[in-house]
């Protein structure tokens, strides 16, 4: 009797997916948690102890010396720091800017195509996966001073094309091209989901009205495109910091500083220069902008989530 | 009526410009791989096809891009392996297996903080333990690298998938006595199959671009991938545009097969993130 009433409280909650086998629903996080642990908490850790250090390769040991806050007073002292993050925001504000407003009036365009929408789609999303550092070599090559496509051009009509990557006038914006040619297809696709979510109704509705197509985008579509367009933006602007490969292979940083970004930066403090502590201290710093930024977007996010 | 037709063809004609804005490099990129450097220099429009580059590029002397090559494919396939195993396990428990909120929401709000950290914030970090478990240099410090790069997406592609199986199917397999192992291998993993092979494929894409962790984790063409090659390429005193071009075509192939014939199936996960927050 009693191992009968036992063996059906045990259906039914097995039915509930509750319990069952009582340690699977354990057993199966436990190695992602393990993951998670050994290779991204220690290494933030890691990173913690790393920038209150000087980090010294002797002999084939590392030898740690604590150093306490030096790290920041070489920071502050740090020329390029300033330079490396202005032009990180600068990078950050123009890439996010071009490519949300592209990849919104890609994403109502193709939504608007009745014919070839998986074509588009397909060739839209194309440069997200194409490797940065081949994305990087085939704008090289574009824009290479002898031999690239765009002089070659210019040199039909009689124009001799400038150095696009060595003069400093030129270079910054050169990059902007290249990484608003490789990111759109993000924008784009997260606006083409925002987009395809809106009730074609509502479209046709108001096509009948007798609205312009200008009107119906600009005062129907617009509007209920917003929280989209900001979540797409937010997070755009966090992928952004991240860049680096594109221009370590497109100008390493040059001419001079005009450039150079942050994480090209730290990179060059880590491996360049090999002062393994002042880079960790950097790359905390980098990480904690982003944290700040993460967060913002976290309760941007869930406010947007509650008005729907 | 007539405006209609306009506006279509405005429409197409806009479209087909962002087309060719895309196509352009890679064609151009493409077609310089199939040159002589002569017909380089020149800008030829007209010349004759050549595979000389790629010949160079695979099987000439002192080249390693054949090594290159195969370990970037080693390094995406065993990355693609490893991080399915464990997030399709993880994933399904913290969908499926009634977790308090609490320790699931620090895990997978844990897995979307370092998918949005610069990955320049690990490369210290992981030197120093490749360095010190004797792993620098080879493949396993990438896929070490590779795998952290690539769970958390994998994590939250696979619950989006996981949520979409019908709990009552769930609930049949328990009644008909499966155990929620059994439930899970065979039950939920067949009918998402498809959501597990796009996983898969967006994995193994994304080891194969990084550049990042492949450069400062190896040192020669041991653990390199085909990154790093297309990156010393460039930086040699004169640029061989040749091997430059064919190298970076031949890396652009596998996005082009996958546009060709999984777009559907990884649209979801290039946007994951956006919608789920």
């Amino acid at each position: 009797m009693s191992v009968q009433y036992k063996y059906n409280k045990l259906r039914i909650r097995d039915r509930r997916g509750k319990i069952g086998h009582p340690l699977f629903k354990y057993l199966a996080v436990v190695p992602t948690i393990l993951i998670l642990v050994l290779l991204t908490l220690y290494p933030v850790l890691q990173l913690l102890r790393m920038s209150v250090s000087d980090i010294r390769y002797v002999e084939g040991q590392m030898d740690w010396t604590f150093v306490g806050l030096s790290n920041l007073w070489r920071m502050l002292e740090d020329k390029v720091v300033p330079t490396a993050l202005k032009n990180t925001l600068i990078y950050v504000v123009s890439v996010v800017s071009i490519e949300s407003f592209l990849g919104l009036i890609l994403a109502f365009l193709v939504s608007g195509a009745k014919r070839l929408r998986t074509f588009y789609r397909a060739v839209l999303m194309l440069p997200l996966l194409i490797p940065p550092i081949a994305i990087g070599s085939i704008w090289r090559l574009i824009y290479d001073y002898n031999y690239g496509a765009i002089n070659k051009v210019l040199a039909l009509v009689g124009v001799s094309g400038p150095a696009w990557l060595a003069n400093p006038d030129i270079a910054f914006p050169a990059i902007i091209v290249v990484d608003v040619w490789h990111w759109t297809s993000f924008m784009f696709l997260i606006m083409l989901a925002g987009v395809e979510t809106i009730p074609q109704e509502l479209y046709e509705a108001a096509r009948v009205d007798g609205a312009s197509e200008f009107k119906i985008y600009w005062n129907i579509l617009l509007p209920l495109m917003r929280s989209t367009i900001i979540v797409a933006m937010m997070l755009r602007t966090i992928f952004a910091f991240k860049v680096f490969d594109q221009i370590y292979l497109l100008t390493g940083g040059g001419p001079g500083t005009t450039t150079e970004v942050i994480s090209l930066y730290i990179y060059k403090v880590f491996f360049g220069q090999f002062r393994l502590g002042y880079g960790a201290f950097l790359a905390l710093v980098l990480a904690l902008i982003t944290s700040i930024f993460v967060i913002v977007y976290r309760v941007v996010i869930s406010k947007t989530v509650k008005e729907v | 009526m007539k405006t209609v037709q306009t506006e279509k063809i405005a429409l197409h004609s806009f479209l087909w410009l962002a087309v060719i804005i895309i196509i352009f490099p890679i064609l151009f990129t493409f077609l310089t791989s199939l040159k002589h450097l002569v017909d380089i220099i020149t800008g030829a429009l007209v010349f004759k096809p050549t595979l000389a580059n790629y010949a160079q590029l695979f099987v000439g002397y002192r080249s390693s891009f054949t090594q290159l090559t195969i370990n970037s494919l080693v390094i995406g396939t065993l990355t693609a392996v490893i991080v399915l195993c464990v997030s399709s396990f993880g994933a399904y428990s913290l969908t499926r297996l009634g977790w308090h909120p609490l320790p699931s929401g620090i895990i997978l709000g844990w897995t979307l903080f370092v998918h949005m950290l610069p990955p320049i914030t690990f490369i210290g970090p992981f030197y120093l333990i490749s360095r010190s478990l004797g792993i620098y240099d080879s493949i396993l410090a990438v896929v070490m690298a590779h795998v952290v790069l690539n769970l958390p997406l994998a994590i939250w592609m696979l619950q989006s998938f996981f949520e979409s199986v019908p709990k009552e199917l769930e609930e049949a397999a328990a009644i008909d006595g499966c155990n929620q192992f059994r439930t899970f291998w065979q039950v939920v993993l067949p009918i998402t199959r498809p959501g597990i092979a796009a996983t898969a494929l967006l994995v193994f894409i994304f080891s194969w671009k990084d550049f990042l962790f492949a450069l400062t984790l190896t040192s020669t063409p041991r653990g390199m991938t085909i990154p790093v090659g297309i990156a010393s390429f460039a930086q040699e005193w004169s640029v061989r545009y040749g091997e430059m071009s064919a190298a970076s075509f031949f890396a652009t192939i596998p996005a082009i097969l996958l546009v060709m014939f999984a777009q559907r199936h990884i649209v979801k996960g290039m946007t994951l993130g956006a919608l789920k927050g």
